[in-house]
């Protein structure tokens, strides 16, 4: 099962090397792991979306995430009141004659085409888990060259 | 102040007498520094034999270790003795040089990812950016490796950083956001612990390292002697409660006591304290002590549950819970049949090997045991010397055996004599080893000859590899595979170190050697050749339950 989890980290050199180092010495999966300042830029928020087949292997990631000197503090989001998103970018196949077409496609979601040249648009999509999967197969219909994602991102609500 | 000084002023500060490691390029400002201070430096033979060394150290006096080595393969070397006190939780600090500030990542010579190398083997590292920094994270690094589950901590000391002037100012205090471990049983489930403790019937005291790393030996006992229950114990946690104590049952798990595997299959509570059930120790999981509630306490929240569901965690320091809990016991509970059945799992599974006057390894260490009358230092190799020295000596004492127990490192005990003979001079010191595993750092002999470190080892000596022989034998069909070693004749080579050598064949010289060696003013190999093909039993093979073991002449 995947869960989220905001580790508030410091903000120094090899932090990255000392989070990712332990989840492969131990043999934890990440699914996702988006990384970024906050608005002290001493600390760090990496929000990392974790492969726990049960409860035991989340608490043990959590504990030996703990152990790290450099981590301040965990938030586990998958018992706590959240939201999460996803910024995905995207280049779709898309003539000029099927734009019309797309846009109606994304205003179902939080996705809009931030640029247009010739019979390809790039799109934006900042939305939960279940409508990025639901917009990508659609998106997949008109023929996606490109996907770039930013891994998900949690917040306590 | 220069780098250097700055180093060598916090070094004493934090109260370091001795040092041990190896100069080269990217250290030659320390070591310049190092020519006027008053500090006591070993210069090893290898880096290898000094990171032990400051281990044996820190295990003899219960202070933090200091290794010092540079760049390259300077570091690289140490790894195996950090690694090593990393799975022991050993409080070691490691010092190495690395390539100057604006080199690092060009491939320099003896330049190495040496805070990359060893992050997954310290407690934390440092990579020394700023010389304004060095004191915050020397006075940093001590704290860490000495608190909570302690550990070895690197400071990676680029050799431009070590030339930098700059004012020096000690820290008096240290902070650090993400590091605060619990030292503090939390009450409620320490009086949870306790009714569950009253009303036992089987219970069994399961003690770990964590004993002697917090000096809980004491209130070990009383809580022991309190509920009258049997002890055991891990390979580190030997000296945590007295051999010759009446409720004592020796070490558990793959070749410890049948008696004490026995108990703690049948025990109703367990009281786990500072050990982490380790494989070693719990064979089979599922099958481990399936009737027992378990009462786990520890420093670090990590060893609870993650090997074995436990009914009370505990986290904190094991001294004052011991403490408490025992406070906390208003009625202790009535376990005379519990100990009867103990009684008889010992009456009726001793500890046992087959005397035939052939020169046996079990006497060897049983003599030793006589001739200290118990009050060495042990240091151990790994392997069967390992097991015989955990099994046929008595420890009374913390403190009292220094083994490499979670990493398993041929060629740790004899440096590791030598830096528990540096901590505790007036302690005899003897490291029972191995023909294969004293060879693995066998070049300490000039490092104890040079600086009159008076260790004795005893070689076990049978001409193999002879614990994976064992296994070979019981598990491969015997068939021996490169398990055959040979020697130098170590009395020779002994000798041409400066030090002395005595070869033993017969069990009827063993007494005397030993007394021989122990008022010898000098290091002393004493090369025992024992009974070549004798096995260390009891054994559970890997993978089976505890109390499914191979008790050898039954």
């Amino acid at each position: 099962m995947r869960h989220t989890i905001s580790v508030l980290v410091e903000n120094k050199f090899g932090v990255l090397a000392r989070i990712a180092g332990l989840f492969s010495a131990r043999g934890y999966n990440i699914a996702s792991l988006a990384v970024s300042e906050t608005l002290d830029p001493d600390t760090s928020y990496m929000t990392i979306v974790v492969e726990a087949e049960d409860e035991k292997v989340l608490e043990q990631i959590k504990k030996q995430l703990n152990k790290l000197i450099d981590v301040i503090s965990i938030t586990d989001f998958t018992k706590k009141e959240h939201v999460d998103r996803e910024l995905v970018l995207s280049k779709v196949n898309c003539s000029a004659k099927d734009k019309d077409k797309l846009e109606v496609v994304l205003k179902k979601y939080v996705a809009k085409i931030i640029q247009h040249k010739g019979d390809v648009a790039i799109i934006e999509a900042a939305d939960k888990q279940e409508n990025i999967k639901q917009l990508l197969e659609v998106l997949n219909k008109f023929g996606i060259k490109e996907l770039v994602r930013t891994g998900r991102l949690a917040i306590s609500s | 102040m220069i780098g250097a000084q700055i180093l060598l002023e916090c070094l004493k500060r934090e109260g370091v007498e001795v040092m041990f490691g190896y100069p080269g390029g990217q250290v030659l400002p320390i070591f310049d520094k190092l020519y006027d201070a008053d500090l006591k430096f070993i210069l090893t033979r290898h880096e290898q034999g000094a990171a032990h060394a400051a281990d044996g150290y820190a295990r003899a006096t219960g202070k933090v270790g200091v290794c010092l080595a540079t760049s390259g393969p300077g570091a690289t070397n140490l790894t195996t003795g950090i690694a090593n006190a990393y799975m022991d939780s050993i409080p070691l600090v490691a010092i190495t040089g690395q390539v100057k500030t604006f080199l690092i990542g060009n491939d320099a010579f003896q330049e190495a990812d040496v805070t990359g190398v060893t992050r997954p083997i310290t407690k934390h590292n440092y990579l020394v950016k700023d010389v304004k920094d060095l004191a915050r994270i020397i006075r940093e690094a001590f704290h860490i490796a000495s608190t909570g589950r302690p550990g070895p901590v690197l400071i990676d000391i680029p050799s431009d950083i070590q030339l930098q002037d700059t004012e020096f100012i000690w820290p008096e205090e240290v902070k650090m956001r993400g590091y605060n471990p619990t030292y503090f049983g939390h009450p409620g489930q320490i009086k949870k612990a306790a009714k569950i403790i009253a009303q036992a019937k089987k219970p069994i005291i399961y003690s770990g390292g964590g004993i002697i790393t917090s000096g809980a030996n004491q209130e070990l006992r009383e809580l022991a002697e309190k509920i009258q229950a049997p002890v055991t114990w891990t390979l580190m946690g030997i000296g945590g409660f007295p051999a010759t104590h009446r409720l004592s049952l020796g070490m558990l798990g793959m070749h410890g006591t049948a008696y004490a595997n026995h108990a703690i299959m049948e025990a109703d509570v367990i009281i786990a304290v500072g050990a982490r059930f380790d494989d070693r120790v719990t064979g089979r999981t599922d099958t481990f002590a399936p009737g027992a509630k378990v009462i786990h306490i520890d420093i670090d929240p990590a060893s609870i549950s993650k090997n074995i569901r436990v009914d009370i965690p505990i986290v904190g320091d094991a001294k004052n819970i011991l403490g408490e809990l025992s406070e906390q016991l208003k009625k202790a509970p009535d376990t005379s049949d519990w100990i009867k059945t103990v009684e008889g799992f010992k009456k009726k599974h001793p500890l046992k090997y087959k005397d035939d006057g052939r020169l046996k390894p079990q006497y060897v260490v049983e003599q030793i045991y006589e001739a200290t009358k118990g009050n060495a230092i042990i240091t151990t190799e790994v392997g069967q010397n390992q097991m015989w020295a955990a099994q046929w000596y008595k420890y009374d004492h913390p403190r009292s055996f220094i083994s490499s127990g979670g990493l398993g490192t041929m060629g740790f005990g004899f440096p590791a004599a030598m830096g528990a003979k540096m901590g505790c001079p007036d302690k005899v010191v003897i490291d029972i080893a191995g023909d294969g595993s004293i060879q693995m750092n066998i070049q300490e002999l000039g490092t104890c000859v040079c600086n009159k470190i008076n260790v004795k080892v005893a070689i076990l000596n049978n001409g193999y590899l002879g614990m994976v022989r064992q296994w070979q034998e019981l598990f491969y069909k015997k068939r021996y595979s490169q398990v055959c070693i040979t020697s130098p004749d170590f009395v020779k080579l002994a000798q041409s170190y400066g030090a002395v050598g005595i070869r033993v064949d017969r069990k009827e010289d063993v007494r005397p050697a030993i007394d021989k060696a122990l008022s010898t003013e000098n290091t002393v190999f004493v090369d025992f050749h024992v009974e070549p093909e004798e096995n260390v039993y009891p054994m559970v093979p890997a993978g089976e339950a505890i109390n499914r073991m191979i008790e050898g002449l039954a």
